[in-house]
């Protein structure tokens, strides 16, 4: 699989990443040359087996249903740009 | 398949509503889902934000093990598979009330698979409506637009709650089943105590996805009506929405797949953003997070102190206190009004209970805007009323009259009803005795009419109004009739 310029500016948009015109082209080499090299794995048979989502041969562990965090707001705002009493502020969202 | 009755007509014939629900449902748990922070209704804004819900650099998600029992729990309250193994992903999006870039929630796998609920219809039919599946995810902060002129303010507090996603299929084709199905699934998660079903405080929405076709046609393009927060607004919502939609196809457009929102003020839908791009979410297996696994065991320990649920609680009512359909529906609605009805109706007619705790004591609560909690009038005052009325110790109509007075006085005075007829003189003239020595009088002072009444039953009617006269009208017209027809032999 290749990657060509307008994919190349679509994945920097859902990544709001700034990319000028004049950066497609190398990005999208790069990017091909990358896919290009990971994508000799499908050569294997991967028929039958089971994703492999996690290397640790572990089993998920959890908390018990109890509070034991929060309650610093002013921690949490510490390094927000912009804030107005105890909420974030940010440019308005809506038109 | 059954013939839709709902159809919507247009210009060009009849229209057919096609209707499926995504429900959020807040898991009633006191920390959320990855974090120890807080879930209380109504704090400090950012007052119950860990670090981990902020987003910071290095923070890792734990999971909360009592919402993946109530995740569990409400699977097996929507008869659903339970998967012993699920997998939680990363859905990628940016806004400014979701700090990580991306919401935690499941996406192939989900921890709930296929499941039904039954919805009661108004012409007392039952209908099954699929559920697709049950995902535990995270939820967002909370944004306000309308503080500042051009700011919009961002509290995170919501950040990372666990709710329980509830996708049903699309299977409703009205308003109204629409309608009951949001009040079934609230029924039945409040009965499993997984979620307060508080609509409100919007510990329960739903997002509505509302398309229309010809009857028999291929599904038509759905638009999707996010976050209504009441059962009267979806039903506002659709009936605008699929009009809307039948209009626009009629005079030559198409619908176009896009998010709405509804204005409860306008009663109107509207388009949320005008987005060229479709969501690309790029969904994969959040890294941070193991595969969520538990044993059979862990399920089967849920599913032994499974309560009673609406629909088993109704048929019980049905078959065990003789209620109509319709009374035992409307009282296994909500838990509380149930057991309310159910201590009320200990030794007593049920029948008569059923009627009085619906017609007086539910009817005085939506009044006085009050809770079944906060009744007035206890449970048990209303079964020794209706206890009363059987033993006649007071008539029907004074009981009504006694029932408002306990009703004004409160809990607090907690006067019982004995008490009150007692204080008010409200109570019938029951005295066998006395009646019977009236009807005796009665009786002998006119043989005459004995002998006509043994031919005419009718007849002792005049007995009863001369018992009544000479009583002075005190004495209970049931209590009379029934010696009157016993004295004359007619019984």
């Amino acid at each position: 699989m290749s990657v060509d310029e307008n994919m190349v500016r679509r994945i920097a948009n859902l990544a709001r990443i700034g990319v000028t015109d004049g950066e497609l082209p190398a990005l999208a080499k790069e990017l091909s040359a990358i896919i290009g090299f990971v994508e000799q794995l499908s050569e294997l048979d991967t028929d039958g087996v089971k994703p492999l989502t996690s290397a640790v041969e572990d089993r998920i562990r959890g908390r018990e249903d109890i509070v034991t965090d929060g309650g610093y707001a002013e921690d949490v705002l510490a390094n927000a740009p912009e804030k107005d009493d105890e909420y974030f502020a940010v440019p308005k969202v809506v038109e | 398949m059954a013939e839709n009755k709902n159809l919507i007509s247009g210009a060009t014939g009849d229209w057919e509503i096609v209707l499926g629900l995504e429900v959020h449902a807040q898991v009633a748990s006191k920390a959320k889902l990855f974090s120890g922070a807080a879930t209380e209704f109504g704090a400090e804004p950012n007052s119950q934000v860990s670090l981990v819900d902020a987003a910071m650099p290095g923070m890792l998600p734990v999971i909360n093990w009592f919402c993946v029992e109530q995740a569990v729990r409400t699977g097996l309250g929507l008869k659903a598979q339970i998967n012993n193994y699920s997998v939680f992903d990363r859905k990628n999006y940016f806004y400014p009330d979701l700090p990580q870039g991306y919401q935690i929630s499941q996406f192939q796998q989900p921890i709930v698979g296929e499941g039904a609920i039954e919805i009661d219809l108004a012409d007392g039919a039952v209908k099954e409506i699929g559920i697709e599946r049950l995902h535990l995810e995270q939820d967002a902060g909370k944004s306000l637009h309308d503080q500042h002129p051009n700011m919009s303010f961002v509290d995170l507090n919501r950040s990372g709650v666990a709710l329980m996603e509830i996708v049903s299929n699309p299977d409703m084709r009205s308003a109204a089943e629409a309608q009951a199905y949001v009040k079934k699934l609230r029924a039945i998660l409040r009965y499993l105590g997984t979620c307060d079903g508080n609509m409100e405080q919007g510990s329960l929405r739903a997002d509505v996805n509302v398309s229309v076709r010809k009857p028999g046609d291929e599904l038509g393009t759905r638009c999707e009506i996010k976050n209504v927060n009441s059962i009267r607004f979806i039903g506002q919502a659709i009936e605008y929405e699929a009009r809307r939609q039948v209009d626009l196809i009629e005079d030559g457009g198409t619908v176009e797949q896009q998010t709405r929102l509804f204005d409860p003020k306008t009663g109107e839908t509207r388009a949320m953003r005008s987005k060229e791009e479709a969501h690309d979410y790029r969904y994969f297996p959040d890294p941070d997070l193991l595969p969520l696994e538990f044993s059979q065991e862990f399920v089967d320990e849920i599913a032994k102190d499974l309560p009673e649920l609406p629909d088993e609680k109704k048929a019980r009512f049905i078959n065990d206190y003789g209620l109509t359909p319709y009374d035992a529906g409307v009282l296994v609605g909500e838990a509380e009004n149930a057991a309310f009805f159910e201590s009320a109706a200990e030794g007593q007619d049920a029948k008569a209970v059923a009627n009085m705790v619906i017609g007086s004591v539910f009817a005085g609560l939506n009044k006085a805007d009050l809770d079944i909690a906060d009744s007035p009038v206890s449970a048990a005052q209303v079964g020794q009323l209706v206890g009363l009325i059987a033993d006649d110790t007071v008539s029907g109509r004074s009981a009504k009259e006694v029932f408002e007075l306990m009703f004004e006085d409160g809990p607090d005075q907690g006067k019982n009803p004995a008490v009150i007829i007692e204080e008010k003189g409200l109570k019938q003239v029951t005295d066998t005795g006395a009646i019977e020595a009236a009807v005796d009088e009665v009786i002998d002072a006119n043989p005459d009419k004995v002998a006509q009444a043994k031919e005419r039953p009718k007849m002792a009617g005049w007995f009863v109004g001369q018992v009544m006269q000479a009583t002075g009208g005190k004495a209970n017209p049931q209590a009379v009739n029934k010696l009157v027809m016993l004295k004359l032999g007619l019984e």
